[in-house]
Order: C-alpha cells, then sequence, then structure tokens
C-alpha cells in the first residue's frame, strides 16, 4: 500500500517535471533570432508547424520524443497559426498535448519579411525544421515520416554542422 | 582536353541534381494539357487573346489557400475584362490528401462559383516543373508564357481588408506599363503539396 502510494506520488511529480511550457511570442524575426543567440549553449532543433497544418501536427510527437531523449539538442518549436487563433485553438491544443518542449509563437505573417532570413531556400511551405549550432545551419523544408527518420537526420546533420 | 569535358560533364550531371527544379523569374514556362471540373481540357493555347496568365497552384483542404479563395475568385473576375486568364491547378494528390480529389474539386467550384478553370494536375506532372512547392503558389506569366512574377498574392492572409501590399495585382500592373514587376519574387507560408509516399 506505502509502496503504491510511493509510486503515485512520484508519477505526481513527474507529471510536474515533464509540464507544458509556456507560449513565448516572438513579435517579430529579431526577437526569434535573439532568443536562439541566448540558448546557443547546445545545438537548436526548431520546428516551425501550425495547428491548422496536419502533418505538422502529425510530427510534432516525434519532436517531443526527441526532446525527451535526446538531452544533446533543445527543441523549440515555433507556431505560425493565425492570430485569431492562438486562444482559441493553439493554446488548448498546447494543453491538451502537454508537450514539454519549448513552444513560441510568431506574429509577425509579413512573411516576406523574414522567410528569406531563416534561409534562403525556403519557399515558405510547412512543416519546415532548422538546425542551428552557432552560427551554422541546416534548414529543410519537408516533414518527417517517424522519430527514426527525424532523429537519423538531426544526427547527421549535427555530424555535418560540427565538422 | 578529354579529362576535362569529362569532369565537365560530371559536374553539369551533378548540378542538375542539387540545383532545385522549378522556374525562376525570366524562364519560359511550359504549357499543359490539364483536366478542369467541368471535364473539359484547357491549355493556355486556347487563349489566342490573353495578355497574360495568372497561374495559382491552390487546393481545396489548405486552410491559407481556402483564406485566399474570396480574393481568387474576385481576381479572376476583376482581371478577366483587362485580358488577364486566371488558372487554378490542384497540384495535390487525393491518395495522400483525400479532400483535394477530382470530385470534391468539382463541388467546391460549384459551391464557391468559381468563373474560372479549376484543373487537376493528374499524375502531378505539371507542379514540378513550375517549382510550386506549395499552396498556395502564384506564377504571373506574360502573353508569351515568360514568367513575370513568382510569390504570394499579398501581403496579408488573414484578413484582406488588411492588406498593404498587393504583390499580384501590382506586379500585373507593371506588366501594364511594360515595366518589370518590383518585386518579382515574394514569400510566404503555405501548405506543402501532398505526394503519395
Amino acid at each position: 500500500m506505502r509502496y503504491f502510494r510511493f509510486i503515485a506520488l512520484s508519477l505526481f511529480f513527474l507529471s510536474f517535471s515533464a509540464k507544458a511550457q509556456d507560449l513565448i511570442t516572438f513579435q517579430n524575426f529579431e526577437e526569434l533570432n535573439s532568443y536562439i543567440q541566448k540558448n546557443s549553449e547546445k545545438p537548436l532543433v526548431v520546428n516551425f508547424w501550425a495547428t491548422w497544418c496536419a502533418p505538422c501536427v502529425k510530427e510534432l510527437p516525434y519532436f517531443q520524443k526527441l526532446h525527451l531523449e535526446n538531452p544533446n539538442v533543445k527543441v523549440v518549436t515555433v507556431s505560425l497559426d493565425f492570430d485569431k487563433q492562438v486562444e482559441s485553438k493553439l493554446k488548448p491544443f498546447l494543453k491538451k498535448k502537454n508537450y514539454s518542449f519549448v513552444t513560441t509563437y510568431m506574429a509577425d505573417k509579413k512573411f516576406n519579411n523574414w522567410i528569406s532570413k531563416v534561409d534562403e531556400n525556403w519557399s515558405g511551405s510547412i512543416p519546415a525544421t532548422w538546425i542551428i549550432n552557432g552560427n551554422k545551419t541546416i534548414f529543410v523544408e519537408q516533414e518527417f515520416a517517424s522519430f527514426e527518420e527525424l532523429n537519423q537526420f538531426v544526427k547527421e546533420s549535427l555530424i555535418k554542422l560540427i565538422l | 582536353m578529354k579529362r576535362i569535358g569529362f569532369l565537365a560533364l560530371l559536374m553539369g550531371v551533378l548540378m542538375s541534381f542539387t540545383n532545385p527544379t522549378g522556374y525562376k523569374v525570366g524562364d519560359k514556362a511550359t504549357d499543359f494539357k490539364l483536366k478542369s471540373v467541368d471535364n473539359k481540357m484547357y491549355s493556355m493555347a486556347d487563349y489566342k487573346d490573353a495578355k497574360g496568365f495568372i497561374v495559382v497552384f491552390t487546393c481545396n483542404h489548405c486552410p491559407y489557400a481556402v483564406k485566399y479563395e474570396d480574393r481568387i475568385i474576385d481576381l479572376a473576375k476583376k482581371y478577366k475584362s483587362k485580358g488577364y486568364v486566371l488558372l487554378a491547378i490542384n497540384p495535390n494528390d487525393p491518395a495522400a490528401q483525400p479532400e483535394d480529389s477530382f470530385e470534391l474539386m468539382q463541388k467546391r467550384a460549384k459551391e464557391k462559383k468559381f468563373t474560372f478553370p479549376y484543373l487537376f494536375d493528374e499524375g502531378q506532372k505539371i507542379y514540378p516543373q513550375y517549382g510550386a512547392t506549395k499552396t498556395p503558389h502564384v506564377f504571373l506569366l506574360d502573353k508569351n508564357l515568360i514568367v513575370k512574377y513568382i510569390g504570394a498574392i499579398d501581403d496579408n492572409v488573414e484578413d484582406a481588408s488588411q492588406v498593404k501590399e498587393k504583390y499580384l495585382e501590382n506586379a500585373i500592373a507593371a506588366l501594364e506599363k511594360g515595366q518589370e514587376p518590383t518585386p518579382n519574387t515574394t514569400k510566404a507560408i503555405g501548405c506543402s503539396i501532398k505526394v503519395k509516399k
């Protein structure tokens, strides 16, 4: 009985440690960039997504798994949801999913101002993933079919970025 | 000498693999023959008197495309009288995105009373030649099918009343004056084109 209580208590605290993150809002690309600079102690895996983008939503659990299983990278998701759906869709979605990676929201919808600053080859489709190590980056405009595929891509990218 | 020739050939082959495909402004676009929601086949060659073509890769399912649907309908009407032909093409494979089937394209076109051809890129042969990567994705061509503008319709997907820059309309206005559009390329977010794996 006492043993069960211990497990229950542990689970209770575990659920706190894996608590969903607050939503950080970036007003423009410069704010996102300054966040990246401030959090550059380890490589960043930045994923651009939106709740309205079905393939994006499908691959989020792979990013959550990457976040939980790979302590060598910091996973940051950037939502491009519509302004009017932040309260009605984005926040309830994140609350329900309880993802513990960093969740952020990009408010600058003048996309032409900043898409090319992420990567000049990005045409603008999502999902898209950006791996950053110091001042070197790798960008892909594609979805990942599985966690394994994402994990492999991240591993290979880090080797390229470190070399 | 032979070796240089071989190296040049090898480089050419490698570059053709690594270069992103698709048109840049100034390229000549391919014509196509695609089926529209009225079951008829359409080509740009059918429009002998067109001053230009607005080729819009769009679809049923994508929320971004849906946000632009009414604007696309208005553009088709507005520019038809000025001699420009708007052709919408759905590039998605219904096997990957069932909402973008030909039958549902017909249904959507009827509901929204499309006045322009809504074409199905059967076999997904056309969108890769253009280099479309998402919906919506616009290519403005002059009457000789030279690409004059690639990108977004305007700078505000969420609210048509808050648009500051009408990129596509400005590009058409430049063509009317015999000028090159500025900007001639813009970027916006959109849904990736769906391909069956």
